[in-house]
């Protein structure tokens, strides 16, 4: 028996740390990582509202987000191939070509 | 019991990431993620919800993360520089950081008795197991929506493979 707040504190801390990590990291893939982390923390606190209200409605979101975060991990890292080739750095600090 | 379980597999998910944002090098980071994502397949097992963790397991830590690696690997990903990102990114975002926990947890927590508590096990309509509903639901009255989804997954494979192409 665990108060399903304490599930719900859990993803807000990793949501937390998710997005430190996408402001502080300078690696591009790095960044990417942290979404994937910002993600997760959300589909935990789906999971927990689902057992919460008794209902499979928030279980199959989860499904679609696991859905679109695969299909959005296959597609930014074939742009942060395409960037590498461009720039051969993954610093995102060296790609400001919209800078100024 | 249950307890347990969670504060185990919590405190595992939190030290996974942070352990991400300490590392320096970028392998280390997805090895991390790794760490938090499986901790979070057996709290999401502990929620009733066993496909999902079936799936957490399968998708993210064997599907997203391999191809994570693979990158990493292929671009010879180095340690990262520290240097000194956008200064609002200090200013502004750190701190909304932390104000979006304090505020998320502490509704949350005031808002604990409301809540309830989980139990372990079938909850849902019993004696229908996890997966079957969220088939039933899935082929049923969200059949469109499932049907959309591949033709996503499909646009995402042909992106893919027309940007990570030699000649863009």
């Amino acid at each position: 028996m665990v108060p399903i707040a304490y599930y719900l504190v859990l993803a807000a801390i990793l949501f937390s740390i998710g997005a430190g990590a996408f402001l502080i990291k300078r690696n591009v893939i790095t960044i990417f990582m942290s979404i994937e982390l910002m993600l997760n923390a959300v589909n935990l606190t789906f999971v927990a509202f689902a057992h919460m209200w008794h209902q499979i409605s928030g279980q199959i979101f989860v499904f679609f987000v696991m859905v679109v975060a695969a299909a959005e991990a296959a597609v930014g890292l074939a742009i942060i191939i395409a960037l590498f080739r461009v720039r051969q750095t993954l610093n995102v600090d060296q790609v400001n070509l919209l800078k100024n | 019991m249950q307890i347990a379980l969670f504060i185990i597999f919590g405190l595992l998910a939190v030290a996974g990431a942070l352990n991400l944002l300490f590392q320096r090098h970028p392998i280390n980071s997805a090895l991390s993620l790794i760490v938090v994502m499986m901790s979070l397949a057996v709290l999401y097992w502990s929620l009733g919800a066993e496909f999902l963790a079936a799936a957490q397991v399968i998708v993210y830590s064997g599907a997203i993360m391999v191809l994570f690696v693979f990158v990493i690997m292929l671009l010879n990903a180095g340690e990262e520089e520290r240097t000194h990102g956008s200064r609002i990114a200090y200013i502004a975002g750190i701190p909304g950081a932390a104000a979006i926990f304090c505020l998320l947890s502490f509704v949350f927590l005031s808002e604990k008795k409301q809540l309830g508590m989980t139990q372990l096990g079938g909850y849902l309509t019993s004696a229908v197991s996890n997966i079957s509903e969220i088939s039933h639901t899935l082929f049923t009255s969200l059949l469109l929506p499932f049907e959309v989804t591949s033709i996503l997954i499909l646009v995402a494979i042909l992106g893919a493979v027309v940007l990570a192409r030699k000649e863009l």
